[in-house]
């Protein structure tokens, strides 16, 4: 093969080659991932009516625990679910109306502030919106 | 195979003049002499801007220009989307690698004295450039919404607002109201992916064609049979293709193994942070403003600092004009020397800034 | 000449200044003058709370304020009361309803019953005027409301209020407790919680001891009381066997492990049978419990191991550029069962102890599972990079190739 040649094919192949180990990235970030859409900071915790009267849901808040609670008269209420005690995940109980800390029984009520047990503030509230079918919690601006 | 491209060739030809602009493009030359390696700086100032728009209209697919959502978009481009750390991270890391690549070609020409006419609209375009690439760094920076952008943008703007009669006006107007806010980001987005790249297509459309037009410079006193001219295609345009392959794989490094972070995301009622300093390439006149003193006569230090880079930038711009003696074609050391102490002042404060950050 | 001069200056002095104060200044006016120990009570009683009030220094001491002559007698003049007495002086207001609602409706009125039932009340009875009686604890003539943070009753000001002769060797020489109460206290994680955190809900003395009524709790009540702030703990134990058996060997329960006064944050080396242990106090290595315990030991740092690891990826993962935040998010709740455990172990359960560490063990799974895939990542970029770097560098060879012979000219 002329030196030419090799030289031509070589730049070529390379040339290629390095072409392919971009556009290959390219092309995979361009193509819609798993998950389709970012977590936003206002984020969409239910749909209206999933939740019954004096039940909750544990959701996802950027990147802390949240719960959604429906009141027993139907209010909607969220809270970020870190207690501040010693940041355990809160739950909430029907039977007493208020959310509980499994670690130490610290209690809150609906507002967030402390009934009982060790924790030394109040729960963080978050606002509740209704959008046409979805419950929005975002934090409180 | 080989008849097909000659049809597609005729084809193109006679429509778009091809072979006159390819006769033309045989023509360019390139000079060779000692100082000609600071030649490969335009190429690649020119070379990184194209990676910027690629990586920007990939990231435009992805990004969400608002407060609630644009932290969060940012961290799912990193996490979710397949090789988007890759492309947020090359954004990042040649947005900074790119104006310092200006910085270079702009000293270059300044001491190769290339600004003397007839290459004087082409310094003046040049340095609008220069504003409209910082200009890109700014609003780009605060997009990701993170704290230290978030303060840095606070910073920035407050110095436009201490203007005399414009200030308050003029800062009302970048940031969409009084105070940073999700106002800012969506102006600020306008700007980067709008305003900006259009008068950047402008006057870099004219600074190129002049380049072309013009040719390169030689430096003063380089006679022109003792230099060599060497042609643009293929020779010359090789070798910048070996300098971008270099920066390439500079750039595929540092984002593999210094991935540009995520943050904190802003609070808009948080106090600030300790240490905020703007990107590196303001710091020169941050540091600045920081160091003047309070007071000089009857004039605040602040404002006479800033009074004092619009004059130094007016003069650095009219430059071509003043600098009499090059536009003769004979050596002026005096603007060397001037340009030697702007460099130095520029290196020294960025130093300061990282070295003594408590001053 | 001059006498008279003088004691028409006198009389002007006193024709002038007397009728322009009011009742309270009587005393105040004089003492003010003086020095020492006489002036001392005059100033302070400026910023008491019975002076906010309207009342005065004949409140208390009695005598008629108007009199300017000292020496003249005065039958309603107590003079300074004596310590025996001082209850009984403070309570003839603070424990007449009808009297403090026209203050402040709030304000018990019990406390004077309560100080009898105390140690330090029952002692002054038997004529021990060495005990605490309400000025000790109040203060004298700047009294400050207990909401005041400069009131020696504030909680953080407790520990030294009490500490002033709980903490004084010569002074308690005669009885048979401790003196280092204060000093034990200061070092616990409740004083941390009050002294350092300013946090107002730590216990302090009068919290577990009570405040009139003070006394030790008894030893079958300390659970009760440290119940207050820590149910949880305290449910957990009382269900468990320990409470009965404590109680029948008299051992004070929360105090046995956790101590009183020191009561120091707890480290899960007080568990099992190692150095530090709280179980070996009591328990044979040949008896159940002793198992029980190393058990549950062993696999409570079995969990906190497997956490670490996952964490430990996820911190390998984060340096090297991967976003993890999901999965820390995740791990949150691995940090929850950990906090969960190490509360069951007051119910001495190996079953529900079990039960939780098995829940916690998936979750931590998962985690682990997410940073396996996240430094798998990390791999594949570095790998991903020295795939193109070998494409570019063969790119650039060629280009150099090239380069040398466009400009060599080499011969076909």
């Amino acid at each position: 093969m002329k030196r030419r040649t090799f030289i031509n094919l070589f730049l070529g192949g390379s040339l290629v080659g390095t072409i392919g180990s971009f556009l290959y990235p390219v092309i995979r970030y361009l193509l819609p991932p798993k998950q389709s859409e970012a977590g936003v900071a206002s984020v969409s915790a239910a749909k209206s009516g999933e939740l019954a009267p004096n039940t909750s849901k544990i959701f996802k808040f950027g990147s802390t625990p949240g719960i959604l609670i429906n009141t027993q008269e139907g209010e909607l209420r969220a809270f970020v679910a870190i207690c501040t005690h010693l940041t355990c995940t809160v739950v909430y109980e029907g039977d007493s109306e208020s959310l509980l800390c499994p670690c130490h029984n610290g209690r809150f009520d609906l507002s967030g502030n402390v009934i009982s047990g060790p924790p030394p503030a109040p729960l963080e509230a978050l606002e509740v919106k209704i959008v046409g079918e979805d419950i929005i919690v975002s934090r409180i601006s | 195979m080989k008849n097909l491209f000659q049809k597609l060739f005729a084809y193109f030809d006679s429509r778009l003049m091809l072979s006159t602009i390819g006769e033309l493009a045989k023509k360019k030359t390139i000079p060779e002499h000692k100082h000609s390696f600071w030649y490969y700086f335009g190429g690649i100032c020119l070379f990184l801007f194209i990676i910027q728009v690629i990586t920007g209209i990939l990231l435009l697919l992805y990004y969400k220009p608002t407060m609630d959502s644009a932290y969060e978009s940012i961290q799912f481009i990193m996490s979710q989307v397949k090789f988007g750390w890759l492309i947020r991270s090359v954004h990042s890391w040649t947005a900074n690698i790119l104006i310092g690549a200006i910085f270079i070609h702009m000293f270059s020409a300044f001491f190769m004295k290339a600004y003397r006419p007839p290459r004087d609209l082409t310094w003046i375009t040049g340095f609008f450039l220069l504003l409209l690439f910082m200009f890109f760094g700014f609003s780009g920076y605060l997009l990701p919404w993170n704290e230290l952008s978030f303060f840095a943008t606070r910073v920035g703007t407050d110095i436009a607002g201490t203007l005399p009669l414009i200030g308050k006006a003029l800062k009302s107007f970048i940031l969409g109201g009084p105070d940073v806010s999700g106002a800012t980001i969506t102006r600020f987005f306008w700007l980067h992916i709008a305003i900006l790249p259009f008068f950047t297509l402008l006057f870099l459309g004219l600074h190129i064609l002049l380049v072309q037009i013009l040719g390169m410079s030689k430096p003063i006193g380089f006679p022109k049979a003792k230099v060599k001219e060497v042609p643009f295609f293929p020779n010359f345009i090789l070798k910048d293709a070996l300098g971008w392959m270099l920066i390439l794989t500079l750039v595929g490094i540092l984002c593999v193994f210094f991935p540009w972070e995520l943050g904190k995301k802003a609070d808009i009622f948080a106090t600030t942070p300790l240490g905020i300093k703007p990107e590196w390439y303001f710091t020169f006149m941050f540091t600045t403003l920081k160091l003047v003193p309070a007071h000089f006569l009857f004039i605040e230090g602040e404002l006479l600092a800033i009074f004092g880079f619009l004059i130094g930038g007016l003069i650095w711009l009219l430059v071509p004009y003043l600098d009499r003696k090059a536009a003769m074609e004979q050596k002026s050391p005096g603007f060397s020397l001037l340009g030697l102490i702007v460099l130095l002042y520029i290196i020294i404060m960025t130093a300061l800034t990282y070295f003594h950050p408590n001053l | 000449m001059k006498k008279s001069i003088s004691g028409l200056v006198i009389f002007l002095f006193f024709i002038l200044f007397v009728p322009f104060h009011t009742l309270a200044d009587g005393c105040i006016k004089c003492h003010k003058e003086l020095e020492n120990a006489l002036k001392a009570p005059a100033e302070a009683f400026q910023m008491d709370v019975h002076q906010k009030y309207g009342l005065s220094c004949t409140s208390c001491h009695g005598g008629n304020p108007e009199q300017e002559d000292i020496d003249a007698k005065d039958d309603s003049f107590k003079g300074v009361p004596l310590r025996k007495d001082i209850p009984e002086l403070c309570g003839s207001c603070h424990s007449d309803s009808l009297y403090m609602r026209k203050f402040n409706p709030n304000l018990r009125v019990d406390q004077m019953e309560l100080y009898w039932t105390s140690q330090h009340g029952q002692l002054l009875k038997t004529g021990d005027i060495k005990v605490a009686v309400c000025t000790d604890c109040h203060g004298i003539h700047g009294i400050l409301e207990s909401s005041h943070p400069r009131s020696w009753i504030f909680p953080w000001n407790i520990p030294s209020t009490c500490g002033h002769c709980h903490s004084n060797k010569e002074y308690m020489k005669d009885y048979s407790i401790s003196v280092y109460q204060a000093e034990d206290y200061k070092q616990s994680v409740h004083a941390h919680a009050l002294l350092e955190k300013k946090d107002l809900s730590a216990p302090v003395c009068n919290d577990c001891h009570g405040n009139h009524g003070a006394a030790p709790p008894e030893v079958t009540s300390i659970g009760y009381v440290c119940r207050q702030c820590h149910p949880s703990a305290s449910e957990l134990f009382s269900e468990s066997p320990h409470k009965e058996a404590f109680d029948e060997l008299e051992i004070s329960e929360c105090e046995a492990c956790h101590g009183n006064h020191k009561i120091l944050p707890p480290s899960d080396e007080m568990l099992g049978t190692g150095e530090g242990a709280v179980c070996i106090e009591c328990h044979d290595p040949e008896s159940t419990a002793y198992k029980i315990a190393t058990t549950i030991k062993d696999e409570l740092d079995d969990f906190k191991s497997k956490m670490l690891n996952a964490e430990n990826k996820l911190q390998r993962a984060d340096k090297q550029g991967v976003e993890i935040s999901e999965a820390r998010f995740r791990l949150q709740e691995a940090h929850t069962t950990l906090i969960q455990v190490r509360n069951l172990t007051h119910s001495f359960s190996l079953d529900k102890i079990e039960e939780k560490i098995k829940e916690g063990t998936n979750v931590i799974a998962e985690v682990s599972e997410a940073g396996d895939s996240a430094l798998k990542e990390a791999k594949f970029r570095k790998r991903g990079l020295i795939v193109a770097t070998f494409f570019i560098f063969l790119l650039a060879i060629a280009l150099l190739f090239k380069i040398k012979q466009i400009e060599k000219k080499i011969p076909q």
